[in-house]
């Protein structure tokens, strides 16, 4: 099928906008055909993880946009990048590495972007309308885009993110198109405890179950009603994005397109009911620790960005103790000036607390050199820290994460799990 | 046999059919191709160079750019081969092509298939003719 281009299309890709405006539609539209998409659809935002140094490449990547004048044509915010420009936490990326990321940083800058630095940044302000079309990347955003604020993106890899912005455009398939949105899964959870589906340590837990029982599939989970806040939607997402490949998920009587199980499978019959039980998700919340020692060198948390809530529930479960070990709480500029205006910041800095902003442990060389155990109550680090950082990881809810971090080795409440 | 071809070229090499879905972020590293995944069967082999076939994409939306990094360190796979479409990974093979860097071919075949091929030498042609 032949990919229908506008006027105006065909005006950039003869290169009447620049070069840097021809080679993004000629990305977008590459794209379009090979995901089969008839037509392109016009966007009202991006959010753009293109911005984090991986290696020289993405930095000449986006050089090469700046150099042929790109701009991008809607709201655009930044996902991390790889260095802390706010000057509260220290990176040891070597002298080049330094300066290619920054040279990256400052490209999307130019091109027009915010310089939000955040994965969270639905929690920034940046919240599409329902319905809305977007080209949104970094996975846990893409997933709380669809599935909680209901505007639809697919997963936008890095370059495609930045290529749509741009073009104002996205290749029109997947999750764009109401059809493709509908739940093929029912995943009943109401046969779990009440009080854990009303603990914070179950959602990453549960949204790690999800992610390897989904991979890329829809799923409605139903027994929810009325128990997560947002906060805990953030993690089941970011966690079923890590485990799995998962773009959108739905909860009846929570997100916005299911109000009921029958509204989320479209008034089609489920291919599949799983219901779930305590082995499963004890199975999934098992596989979140790797590390063989209860001894841990640090302690991260943040994955994604903490929330203005979620900094004042760590200080008060510090309860005026002091860490033992390096504990770093990652999160964006927006609440950085949140904690910095309310005093929260100087607290935590006063018991030892390692504020991060723009960035993340597990994204740029930042965690204690020698060190071997991570304790974490992020399904998302919890997935990627042996990877890039070497660390094994011990999980545990955030309570778990203070108290082991006041002792200095593992120390978890069990009882939740019964 | 033949495979449906996604990004055209040709390749010849020995076929790594992972057994098991990889996130690239976290998964390889992006300067010498090894597979770093903790949790990931295949854990410590080398991409660089393979035929490589993938039964599913999982994870981060910074696969591309790692997809890019391998192409610019000279490390990445000969060609991949995938079940359907994946715009995240192929988006580094697309910005490769952009920046005038030597791409890789990307095709797509049924997973059952990718493992029939695993730990064989096989010729892919332009459109897609598999030959062992």
């Amino acid at each position: 099928m032949a990919l229908h281009f506008t006027n105006e299309d065909n005006a950039i890709l003869a290169g009447e906008k620049g070069m840097g405006a021809k080679m993004a539609l000629r990305i977008v539209a590459e794209t379009a055909r090979l995901m089969g998409a008839p037509r392109l659809l016009p966007i009202a935002s991006a959010h753009i993880d293109g911005a984090l140094y991986h290696g020289d490449s993405g930095t000449l990547f986006a050089e090469k946009l700046v150099e042929g004048e790109a701009k991008v044509a809607v709201r655009s915010t930044l996902n991390v990048g790889a260095l802390d420009l706010m000057g509260c936490s220290k990176q040891r990326l070597p002298p080049h590495e330094r300066d290619m990321a920054k040279r990256m940083m400052r490209a999307y800058e130019k091109m027009g972007c915010e310089p939000s630095w955040t994965c969270s940044p639905y929690q920034a302000g940046h919240r599409p309308a329902l319905g809305s079309d977007v080209a949104w990347g970094e996975s846990n955003a893409v997933v709380f885009c669809n599935s909680v604020l209901g505007a639809r993106t697919n997963r936008y890899g890095d370059f495609l993110d930045i290529a749509c912005a741009i073009a104002g455009r996205a290749p029109d398939y997947g999750l764009h198109r109401t059809e493709n949105r509908r739940a093929r899964f029912v995943i009943d959870v109401s046969g779990l405890s009440e009080t854990l589906r009303r603990s914070d340590i179950f959602y990453p837990v549960l949204g790690t179950w999800f992610g390897l029982e989904m991979t890329n599939d829809i799923g409605v989970v139903d027994g929810l009603q009325g128990f997560p806040n947002e906060d805990n939607l953030k993690a089941f997402g970011a966690a079923s994005a890590s485990s799995g490949g998962v773009g959108l998920f739905h909860i009846a009587g929570v997100t916005p397109e299911a109000p009921t199980v029958e509204a989320a499978l479209q008034g089609q019959k489920p291919e599949r009911v799983i219901r779930v039980t305590i082995d499963m998700v004890l199975g999934a919340l098992k596989r979140l620790s790797n590390a063989a020692s209860e001894a841990i060198d640090a302690i991260a948390i943040g994955s994604p960005h903490l929330s203005l809530e979620e900094m004042h529930a760590l200080l008060t479960l510090l309860n005026d103790r002091k860490v033992s070990r390096p504990f770093f709480a990652c999160t964006g500029r927006h609440v950085l000036r949140a904690i910095e205006s309310d005093g929260t910041r100087a607290k935590l800095e006063a018991l030892g607390i390692t504020i991060v902003a723009d960035t993340c442990v597990v994204v740029t060389p930042m965690l204690p050199e020698g060190g071997s155990v991570l304790m974490t109550n992020s399904g998302k680090f919890a997935h990627y820290a042996t990877g890039n950082t070497g660390y094994a990881v011990q999980y545990g809810s955030l309570k778990d994460c203070v108290e082991s971090a006041v002792k200095g080795h593992v120390v978890r409440d069990g009882g939740l799990w019964q | 046999m033949k495979a449906h071809v996604l990004i055209a070229g040709e390749a010849q090499g020995e076929v790594l059919a992972l057994t098991h879905p990889i996130s690239f972020w976290g998964g390889v590293n992006p300067r010498t191709g090894d597979i770093i995944d903790a949790r990931h069967p295949e854990r410590g082999q080398n991409i660089a160079g393979k035929i490589l076939a993938l039964p599913a994409m999982i994870g981060s939306s910074s696969a591309a750019a790692v997809m890019l990094e391998l192409i610019h360190a000279g490390k990445a796979p000969k060609a991949l081969i995938m079940p359907d479409p994946d715009a995240i990974l192929l988006l580094g093979v697309i910005v490769a092509h952009e920046m005038e860097w030597p791409t890789c071919p990307a095709f797509a075949l049924d997973k059952d298939t990718q493992r029939s091929l695993h730990g064989k030498t096989i010729r892919i042609e332009r459109d897609g003719e598999i030959k062992l």
